[in-house]
């Protein structure tokens, strides 16, 4: 879908992307991660011609994105900011229907996909439809953002770190609506990020980049299992990679299927990383699992986290 | 007294004492037996013997006034401000009825013309409805209805004829179409100078927001444009002119020449540069970042950009900027008399070179009613833009 060949770019003698190449393909989450400089950001305005490239090419469905029209190109892209920058004129409506009225929908076509992404972001349409952005709080504000960028059905999405302002809570809560529309809808996004959690939690592919260049590029449990070098290792952490890796993985996949052991109990969707957490607290060796309506699923062994079982069925 | 009272109006409670001691001590109206020599100072309270009833009314107006004062804070400003109101046209009126009792008892070349105490009181009393209408927090649709009303009470009394025995609207009477025509003519110009203003200020404005290169080099230029006196520069524009005419024979013929309204309207329109031009600078270059990324990112054109977002969020300050060049115009405006350009300003030096003070004020006056409606029209206006793009202070939770 996206192909960067060999794109350079420099600002005043300094290189900020160096002869960089990077294949996105249809329906992935692709996460742009590094520090501060590292080129993530002007790397996400490339595609939809922000920031223009010295030298490569970039295509976007095959066609080198320098030869068609910049605002039809932008058209069939979403794009989200973490300023947000919703217009404080316009309703919540007409600020999602920004990209449909460019595109000339009938007024029907456009109020109907207006409702349809308010209620897919859990904002009831007859309560925001016609509020104001000043009326919204933070998260609202960054919801109708991504609803805005959604709303011409474009074939890419871009996000330029949607979250970075927002509270834990709330940026989880978003994360997981991103997650979940990622799944339902199959459109391809590329977001850049500065957190290695969000990265780890929503990428399909993880590209870790370093002044210009890509130190790695690997779906989030390869990155941890198979750092590439030193200067990856670095930028994981070392100390709590295991920790990361626990965070990747559900308690289901690791529990023995036995007869509850009493005590706390755990939802299967629930990571490893909570389960550590869960009995380190109560100074157990097993919890129990529960599946999605609450029945007991099976039991989880300490043990079992830190050597995968060979023999099941254990006593409590 | 009034300090013990924390719920003493402190601004309108003075403003009230200096009313009523100007109306006391200051002569209201000064009489003379004809144009020709100069008046005498009257005070109010010394026209008590012939205009009873009408004194007794003021004087009432002015307790009621004073008492009010110490009402609840909504309510203070409520009753000042209406009895503010009503006192103003009722000055006006006691005035007339004095000058046309001295036409009677005295001679009919006698001559009342109003003095200090009036001005002072009634100015005094202008902003008390100013004021009041701030501490009601009044809406533009409330102010609009005040001004209209003073409007209507003014522009009834001096249609009713109880005033014309003053000296002041006799002198209107004989010039009706001098006047008016000065009026015209005055619009004339700031039409013409406020639409050159306009026509090259939000292009340079636009232009200096989106090349900081040129805003550098233009908002200086025009900041120095601004400092030069006006009777100077519309001497430095006289020479230029005249030549530009003599050389150009078609030019000259076309009205061009280095008095009279064309460098008039060439001087207005610099002097109005600075402020639009600064304002639309403002207004555009103070925009979030965050917005105008957005607008580039999902797809707009340089075009739509500018009428959908930019625009209509810059509003409010270039707005603001407009009022300021509007107001400003319509004031300098009379000094371009000087170079043969008419309007109110010539009316103003002719009271001036003949010493006739109510000639003066028949130029004065107009100019500064057309300055206030024009101002406050624009404030409206700017109110009302400000509230559509919620970007009034309070508004803004981001």
């Amino acid at each position: 879908m996206i192909e960067f060949k060999g794109v350079s770019k420099s600002y005043g003698g300094t290189l900020a992307i160096d002869t960089l190449h990077l294949t996105v393909t249809r329906g992935e989450l692709v996460v742009l991660i590094g520090a501060s400089g590292s080129g993530k950001s002007t790397l996400l305005k490339m595609i939809n011609r922000l920031e223009t490239h010295d030298a490569g090419e970039i295509l976007f469905d095959g066609q080198n994105i320098t030869t068609v029209n910049v605002q039809a190109l932008r058209l069939r892209m979403g794009y989200a900011i973490q300023s947000v920058g919703l217009f404080p004129h316009w309703t919540v409506a007409r600020n999602i229907a920004t990209v449909p009225k460019l595109l000339g929908w009938a007024a029907p076509r456009m109020a109907a996909r207006v409702d349809e992404l308010l209620a897919l972001f859990d904002l009831p349409p007859d309560l925001y439809r016609h509020r104001y952005p000043h009326e919204l709080s933070g998260g609202q504000q960054q919801r109708v953002g991504v609803a805005r960028a959604l709303a011409g059905n474009p074939d890419l999405l871009l996000m330029d770190e949607p979250f970075g302002a927002l509270d834990p809570v709330i940026r989880s809560a978003l994360q997981g609506e991103v997650q979940r529309i990622h799944r339902a809808t199959g459109t391809t996004i590329v977001m850049v990020t500065h957190d290695l959690d969000e990265a780890l939690r929503l990428a399909t592919r993880i590209v870790l980049l370093d002044h210009g260049r890509v130190l790695q590029m690997a779906a989030p449990m390869d990155l941890l299992a198979h750092p590439a070098n030193a200067q990856v290792l670095d930028f994981l952490g070392r100390s709590d990679l295991g920790i990361k890796r626990l965070s990747l993985q559900t308690v289901l996949s690791l529990a023995r299927v036995q007869s509850p052991c009493g005590g706390p109990r755990l939802s299967g969707s629930a990571t490893l990383r909570e389960a550590v957490s869960l009995l380190a607290q109560h100074s157990l060796t097993a919890v129990d699992v529960t599946d999605a309506s609450g029945a007991h699923a099976g039991v989880l062994h300490a043990a079992d986290i830190f050597q995968p079982p060979v023999s099941r069925g254990a006593a409590c | 007294m009034m300090l013990a009272n924390p719920r003493v109006n402190l601004v309108l409670g003075v403003l009230a004492w200096l009313a009523t001691a100007a109306l006391c001590g200051l002569p209201f109206v000064s009489s003379a037996p004809n144009r020709l020599v100069a008046g005498e100072g009257v005070v109010l309270l010394a026209l008590w013997p012939t205009l009873g009833w009408p004194v007794t009314f003021v004087a009432v107006g002015l307790v009621a006034l004073l008492s009010s004062v110490w009402l609840t804070p909504r309510g203070s400003a409520v009753a000042c401000g209406g009895l503010a109101l009503l006192l103003m046209p009722a000055l006006l009126w006691l005035a007339g009825a004095q000058a046309a009792s001295a036409v009677r008892a005295a001679a009919p070349l006698a001559t009342t013309s109003l003095a200090g105490g009036f001005w002072l009181a009634t100015l005094l009393l202008g902003l008390m409805v100013a004021e009041s209408l701030q501490r009601w927090r009044a809406g533009a649709a409330a102010r609009a209805a005040v001004g209209l009303l003073g409007l209507v009470l003014f522009g009834g009394l001096l249609a009713s004829g109880a005033c014309d025995a003053l000296s002041l609207l006799k002198e209107a009477a004989n010039r009706p179409e001098g006047l008016a025509s000065a009026v015209a003519r005055h619009l004339h110009i700031v039409g013409l100078a406020l639409a050159c203003t306009l026509c090259l200020g939000l292009p340079l404005g636009w232009l200096a927001a989106h090349r900081p290169g040129v805003g550098r080099a233009l908002l200086p230029v025009l900041n120095v444009l601004q400092t030069i006196p006006s009777i100077a520069l519309f001497g430095l524009l006289m020479a230029p002119l005249a030549w530009l005419a003599n050389t150009v024979p078609v030019l000259g013929r076309a009205g061009i020449s280095g008095v009279g309204m064309v460098p008039a309207v060439l001087a207005l329109t610099l002097y109005g540069l600075l402020p639009v031009v600064r304002a639309t600078w403002a207004g555009l270059t103070q925009l979030p970042p965050g917005v105008l990324q957005a607008a580039r990112g999902l797809g707009m054109s340089a075009g739509q950009r500018l009428l959908r977002v930019e625009l209509p969020l810059a509003l409010p300050v270039v707005l603001g900027g407009v009022r300021t060049a509007a107001v400003q115009t319509i004031g300098l405006a009379a000094v371009t008399a000087l170079i043969g350009a008419g309007g109110l300003g010539a009316v103003i030096f002719e009271g001036l070179f003949s010493a006739a003070q109510d000639v003066v004020l028949l130029g004065v006056l107009p100019l500064v009613a057309l300055g206030a409606a024009t101002g406050s029209a624009l404030q409206t206006l700017t109110d009302w833009a400000q509230r559509a793009t919620h970007s009034h202070p309070g508004a803004v939770h981001d």
